[in-house]
């Protein structure tokens, strides 16, 4: 072909501002898809996860040993310094564990009552590992490394530690997506331990700054919920099993409406640090009559 | 849109793609671990904003779109939403192509400060002003302010990386071009 026909070949050329336009109702249609279905998240998810998780597992693990690196290089003189420090708080140490230890039995014998310990190894439980956070800084979602090949589905709790994470709301075959309960605009419903009322856990991202999660909508007419209470998932809730502890009670105040209680809580979970997770694989079974 | 796969373009696209790919991962893994004040930058929007300056709209558009696309499949709360605003960040930044001088880095810059300012306040009234969460100064102060300052940080260096690369591009083409002459 000689570069004369090649020239009399009309181009097709759309112009930008079509294509503009085109991915823009692209982008609405799929936000409208998203809102009323979720037939777009299964294929999307499994190619994503296919393509992306691996690398995010690869350099999760570099940053891990960044870390571990960092650390390592804490000089000499710190940690003779820390040693001695450490030498005076063996004695401490000592003489309070001997009072831990009379504590101890009381709190077996606590446990024994509440029967939290036995619920929490009731249920079967995987280890995860956070592979990626969130790109934005506007939500604290983080992915993990297990998904559905693992037996994750939706809906799965996901706890480190002692108390609740968050919840999965999205999952591929080899990745999971999961919402903290601190993430802003995200609802836990949850009651206090000791009394039984319910109250409704939100998270926020002006608060997360100082360490602490909002509650409000606590109905207690009797002034029996006090500062250190327990709140642990509540058994009205259909998303989260019964008795997950969310955090302890930091400040109550009276609404305006001196009905109900709001406050400040202070979540057992250090989300700041956290690595690995244990996804719950039982689902809360509620009665099909609350479904939809 | 066909003279996307011929030629240069397929050298342009593979770079658009290695970039945006290395800069999601990054952003999502070992920058949002070694947060500054909780802080992530925004290198995504880096790379989007760079291949619409350097490449034009389209280039900045489709690049955007598929940019925000696997953020919204990731960490999206509705599917679509940071793909329309990655794909306006690049169309608008590639309307200044046409006025960017070669050597010039005071334009890119402040393309960057104000791609980041208008995508933060977009997220922000998107997000939380419609839902009726009004303590504007806080989220500025916080998140939008920190964002933007170290965004504009690492743009410093990653901009300049992105710039070289694609000028390589263009002057191995120019050398091709010339020899075949």
């Amino acid at each position: 072909m000689s570069p004369l026909v090649k020239r009399k070949r009309e181009r097709i050329t759309i112009p930008n501002r079509y294509i503009l336009l085109i991915l823009s109702i692209v982008c609405v249609v799929l936000m409208i898809l998203s809102f009323s279905t979720n037939i777009l998240s299964t294929p999307l998810n499994t190619m994503s996860g296919y393509v992306l998780v691996p690398f995010q597992k690869g350099l999760n693990a570099v940053g891990t040993s960044l870390i571990d690196r960092a650390q390592n290089l804490k000089t000499l003189e710190e940690v003779t310094n820390e040693n001695e420090e450490l030498k005076k708080q063996i004695e401490d140490l000592t003489r309070d564990n001997t009072l831990l230890q009379q504590d101890k039995y009381e709190l077996t014998k606590l446990r024994e009552l509440y029967e939290l310990d036995a619920e929490y190894e009731q249920y079967d439980k995987i280890g995860a590992r956070i592979i990626a956070r969130d790109s934005g800084n506007w939500y604290s979602d983080f992915i993990i490394d297990k998904g559905t090949n693992d037996g994750i589905s939706v809906d799965c709790n996901v706890i480190a530690g002692s108390g609740l994470v968050g919840r999965v709301t999205d999952v591929g075959p080899n990745y999971a997506k999961v919402i903290s309960i601190i993430s802003d605009n995200s609802n836990t419903s949850g009651m206090t331990l000791s009394t039984g009322d319910n109250l409704i856990v939100t998270g926020s991202l002006k608060l997360m700054d100082i360490g602490v999660i909002e509650y409000s909508q606590l109905a207690d007419p009797d002034d029996q919920v006090g500062v250190g209470d327990k709140v642990v998932t509540s058994n009205i809730s259909d998303k989260y099993l019964q008795g997950i502890l969310i955090g302890y009670i930091d400040s109550i105040n009276t609404d305006s409406n001196n009905l109900t209680k709001s406050g400040t809580l202070i979540p057992v979970v250090d989300f700041r640090h956290l690595e690995e997770v244990l996804v719950i694989t039982e689902l809360k079974n509620v009665p099909s009559v609350y479904g939809d | 849109m066909f003279r996307l796969f011929t030629g240069i373009r397929i050298m342009y696209v593979l770079v658009t793609f290695f970039f945006m790919f290395i800069s999601f991962l990054l952003q999502s893994t070992l920058l949002s671990r070694f947060t500054i004040g909780d802080i992530t930058p925004n290198l995504l929007l880096i790379t989007v904003s760079a291949v619409g300056l350097l490449l034009g709209r389209r280039f900045g558009m489709i690049s955007g779109f598929i940019g925000g696309l696997i953020v919204d499949i990731f960490f999206g709360r509705i599917l679509g939403l940071y793909a329309l605003l990655y794909m306006l960040t690049g169309y608008i930044n590639g309307v200044f192509r046409k006025v960017l001088f070669p050597g010039d880095f005071k334009l890119p810059l402040a393309l960057i400060v104000g791609s980041d300012l208008a995508f933060c306040h977009a997220c922000y009234i998107l997000m939380f002003f419609l839902k009726g969460d009004f303590h504007y100064v806080f989220y500025l102060t916080k998140i939008i302010l920190p964002e933007v300052i170290y965004t504009t940080i690492i743009a410093i260096f990653y901009f300049p990386l992105i710039k070289y690369v694609i000028d390589r591009i263009q002057y191995h083409e120019q050398k091709v071009e010339e020899t075949v002459e």
